[in-house]
């Protein structure tokens, strides 16, 4: 039987629940392992070669290298691990944030400071807010 | 016999904590944020707890993929600032009350609610920011926090979380452990997180001041109604991590006025609430409830 997942109309949101967590296993977990200071610097030494140590698929670790944050959610990262590759990259969680958008990062920030993007239009896949856009920027290629 | 005397509410946002460190609280970006919680500075001065019972979530520091409690009760004498991938905030370690901690872990599981019982772990954001919020800048050497804490994480990480409903009840369970424990402490409980915010996807930057006002109203007023938001709610209405506020339900319910899911005794008091918009992606909901 089909799970209850009530959530899938959203628009431009991932919700990282059982399935995804199941997906994104590998990397979310080579993610954590970027909370130690010798792994960020021996990533930033060779990320292919540190990827490589990981068994994750051929796509994530691409989605790693294009530092495609919708990409890594589609191939089940959680935003809260991913953001150990932003903090090796010395990103503000508003400059990771902000680079799912398809925003510039000062029209990120000027929206933020106007009061955030407008729940009008984008509670449900198929109204007519600025969230309705697909959720990727690179185009994943094999 | 222990008493929890006080509830408060506030979001957890990195940024605020990263301001604090890096002495930007006086830029005009921040000012208004640090200014709402000065009459909470002064309150938490005036009416020192004996113990915080602080209820967040982590946010992949201490809990990886490799296990995800659903509620997770610290019963550890000490706790480390983590260090996130920024290196660890420069505040004090947090000290905890492993007996009241164990005390409150025992009476509830054996009210019904499996919790995951903790002695080591390191604390992230979700914690430190709200004690930074409410005492201020602490020298992480010479200083310490006002009292101990007993850290509390939820998972709402990964779906299914626990419902708004789940952590109401919870909050009822973990008031009558308090006030089974036999030594006159004075304990708050503070519930953190929210509130309307999303981190991921287009619909990254999401505020919705509207549902959070009302949100507050009714948690302030009516906390059974708020108590019975569905999950879909939350992340429709107030973003994919605006979800963390069913964590303010376990404070809410561990208030006096709640008996048995409803709400049957004397309303608490508002001490203090306060709402901005943005701390980096984030909306500011900030309350402050005494027992009367």
């Amino acid at each position: 039987m089909a799970l209850d997942k009530p959530y899938l109309d959203i628009p431009g949101t991932i919700i990282f629940d059982a399935e995804q967590s199941r997906k994104g296993y590998w990397l979310n977990q080579f993610c954590m392992s970027l909370m130690r200071a010798e792994n960020r610097t021996r990533f930033k030494a060779d990320e292919k070669a540190y990827l490589d140590e990981w068994p994750m698929t051929d796509e994530q670790k691409r989605a790693v290298l294009a530092r495609d944050l919708n990409w890594c959610m589609r191939t089940g990262g959680n935003i809260y691990f991913l953001a150990k590759i932003g903090a090796t990259d010395g990103k503000s969680f508003q400059q990771m944030a902000g680079s799912m958008t398809g925003m510039s990062e000062e029209a990120y920030r000027t929206m933020m400071i106007n009061g955030g993007r407008s729940i009008a239009g984008n509670r449900r896949i198929g109204e007519d807010g600025d969230a309705q856009r697909p959720a990727t920027d690179s185009t994943p290629t094999a | 016999m222990a008493k929890i005397t006080a509830s408060v509410y506030t979001s957890h946002v990195p940024a605020i904590g990263a301001a604090m460190d890096l002495g930007k609280t006086q830029e005009d970006y921040w000012k208004p944020v640090f200014a709402g919680y000065e009459y909470s500075k002064q309150w938490l001065k005036e009416n020192k707890p004996d113990v915080i019972f602080l209820v967040f979530n982590d946010h992949a520091t201490a809990f990886s993929l490799d296990m995800i409690p659903t509620f997770a009760i610290g019963t550890a004498d000490s706790y480390e600032p983590a260090d996130e991938g920024w290196g660890p905030r420069p505040v004090p370690v947090v000290k905890g009350h492993s007996a009241l901690a164990s005390h409150i872990a025992h009476s509830v599981i054996q009210q019904d609610f499996d919790l995951t019982i903790v002695n080591k772990m390191a604390v992230d954001h979700g914690l430190t920011v709200p004690l930074s919020l409410m005492c201020g800048p602490r020298d992480p050497q010479t200083g310490q926090w006002p009292c101990p804490v007993i850290p509390f994480a939820v998972n709402v990480v990964q779906y299914p979380i626990p419902s708004g409903k789940r952590c109401f009840d919870l909050g009822q369970a973990i008031r009558k452990a308090v006030e089974s424990y036999d030594e006159d402490l004075n304990v708050h409980i503070w519930g953190t997180g929210g509130m309307s915010h999303q981190l991921q996807g287009p619909r990254a930057g999401l505020i919705n001041r509207e549902w959070d006002n009302a949100f507050l109203d009714q948690l302030i007023t009516d906390p059974v109604a708020a108590a019975n938001i569905p999950h879909i709610e939350y992340v429709r209405e107030a973003g994919s991590e605006g979800i963390e506020l069913v964590m303010w339900l376990i404070a809410r319910g561990a208030m006096s006025d709640i008996n048995e899911g409803k709400q049957t005794g004397a309303a608490p008091q508002l001490k203090h609430r306060f709402y901005h918009v943005p701390a980096s992606n984030t909306a500011v909901g900030h309350a402050i409830l005494e027992n009367t």
